[in-house]
């Protein structure tokens, strides 16, 4: 069914009792001809991508939980292209285009709201090197403005911009074409889409094994049976490297917990996102009003999927130093996804090392705002077996070829890209 | 929130360390005799398990020496910690 004015006029007559299940909840079928494991906003976008672009519509995602319950329904909703390097502006990007048309795409409101995200700069160094990344981004085609002090403080009236805060304020760096969407939605509008092109989305399915057969994957070992598949995608960020595990190989990724917060709800303060990678912190009001915030990964393998207090506390730390007037909020909800933070700080899309099995990871705590360019990417990938000229540089084999593409210069430890 | 019993110090809050990563990665007694796929393997390739792993950590608030733990990533149970070879 269609979603429109019309659908909701003739629902309404019903008490909206008879609205139809948006998408199937089919049985395994024994075989596939792409298998995606993994029912993320990644996934479930491929599925869709895969059916829509590339006319292949015997896939199955399977899910070990429900639909976006992993780090798609636990990250805090950013959207932006704001890169330095080629690889990445060009496709997050894509992704920021895909983003303006998807709702009408899907035919699912995912909220896009481009209300901007400001980076602000807290020092001279700080605003050379945003007049440095505006301009690459300008010249890659990417809306940037380099914000002076002033400019900030009329932009975002609460923040502290006085010459004693805290954190002293030199300006920032706005993409206006950034800003949030709504997390679950994308997941179920991507489900919705491609469950309406004929794949099937298979919930409460783990999976336990992988099948190898010489150097490919014949099968997919999960609690609801055993699949065959002549393609498979991996789209599990967080846990690619326990699943590429069963597979029998390493990858260049360690699984770090992330947190984020949100505060009680409360009318409308910022209309904006606030990000400051000198703090390591970043801040925007949901459309319920309530402050969502976080900061950095813990910094050490983890895959607990749950907070602790000493990163909330830097996060609330930095929040007050920022915006004084915040400080007697109560803080609602905390809660912590895993990550999987590759050695450059950029995914991996493209081939592993088996020949069927194909590689969606290494996300870092960017996955969100990817999720179209990923899925679209990954589809075209697995479709014609070979990388679109977008995700070509995100190889695996980069690393040993020297080709990282390492957005901050951290160099090979994962916990502080 | 963890505590991490340091050899030297004895327990004390995790927030005091830093972290340092896989304690099974080691340095190639000979570079030069690797090719590029094998030195990509030691600088970037971990097992990175859901379960126990052997790690460094630095005391840095404390002692300041390195220490290894053994830990479980998925409960974070601290099982042992110990002083590096």
């Amino acid at each position: 069914m269609k979603y429109s004015i019309f659908s909701l006029a003739r629902n309404a007559l019903t008490y909206h009792e008879q609205w139809p299940r948006a998408w199937r909840s089919p049985e395994p079928r024994s075989e596939y001809d792409v298998i995606i494991i993994g029912g993320g906003g990644h996934g479930l976008a491929a599925a869709y991508y895969l059916a829509k672009n590339h006319g292949v519509a015997n896939v199955a995602v399977i899910e070990k939980g429900w639909l976006g319950g992993g780090n798609t329904g636990r990250n805090t909703t950013i959207v932006r292209s704001n890169y330095y390097l080629e690889p990445n502006a060009h496709f997050y990007e894509h992704s920021l285009k895909l983003w303006e048309g998807l709702s009408a795409d899907l035919n699912f409101n995912v909220m896009y709201s481009p209300r901007g995200v400001v980076n602000l700069a807290h020092s001279y160094a700080d605003l050379d090197a945003y007049a440095r990344r505006g301009n690459a981004m300008r010249l890659n085609g990417i809306d940037a403005e380099l914000l002076t002090r002033d400019e900030v403080a009329a932009m975002v009236p609460l923040l502290d911009c006085s010459p004693t805060a805290r954190y002293p304020i030199t300006g920032g760096l706005l993409q206006r074409r950034g800003g949030v969407a709504r997390h679950d939605a994308v997941a179920w509008g991507y489900a919705r889409g491609a469950d309406a092109r004929g794949v099937d989305i298979i919930q409460q399915c783990e999976v336990t094994g992988l099948q190898r057969d010489g150097n490919r994957i014949s099968a997919v070992q999960t609690t609801r049976g055993t699949i065959r598949a002549k393609k498979i995608g991996l789209a599990v960020a967080g846990h690619s490297g326990h699943v590429a595990a069963m597979a029998g190989f390493r990858l260049p990724i360690e699984t770090h917990v992330l947190q984020a917060l949100v505060s009680e709800p409360l009318k409308p303060v910022l209309d904006t996102v606030i990000t400051s990678g000198a703090v390591h912190f970043y801040i925007s009001q949901s459309d319920k009003g309530e402050l969502v915030m976080g900061g950095d990964i813990d910094g050490y393998n983890s895959y607990g999927q749950r907070s602790n207090l000493p990163a909330i506390e830097h996060s609330v730390q930095s929040m007050i130093a920022l915006f004084p007037s915040f400080s007697r909020l109560r803080m609602m909800r905390t809660w912590g996804g895993v990550m999987d933070m590759s050695m450059d700080g950029s995914p991996i899309i493209g081939k592993s090392p088996l020949d069927n099995l194909y590689l969606d990871c290494g996300w870092c705590y960017g996955g969100f705002k990817a999720t179209p360019a990923s899925g679209w990417c990954f589809a075209h990938t697995i479709a014609n077996d070979a990388p679109h000229e977008l995700n070509a540089a995100f190889t695996l084999d980069r690393y040993a070829l020297g080709r990282t593409i390492d957005e901050k210069g951290g160099g090979p430890y994962p916990w502080v890209h | 929130m963890m505590l991490i019993r340091c050899p030297h110090c004895g327990p004390r809050d995790a927030t005091e360390f830093t972290y340092g990563g896989d304690a099974n990665v080691r340095r190639p007694a000979d570079p030069a005799a690797l090719n590029d796929a094998q030195w990509a393997a030691y600088v970037y390739m971990r097992d990175n398990p859901r379960g126990e792993h052997s790690e460094l950590w630095q005391h840095s608030f404390g002692c300041r020496r390195w220490i290894t733990v053994r830990r479980n990533t998925y409960t974070h149970d601290i099982k042992s910690t110990g002083l590096p070879e």
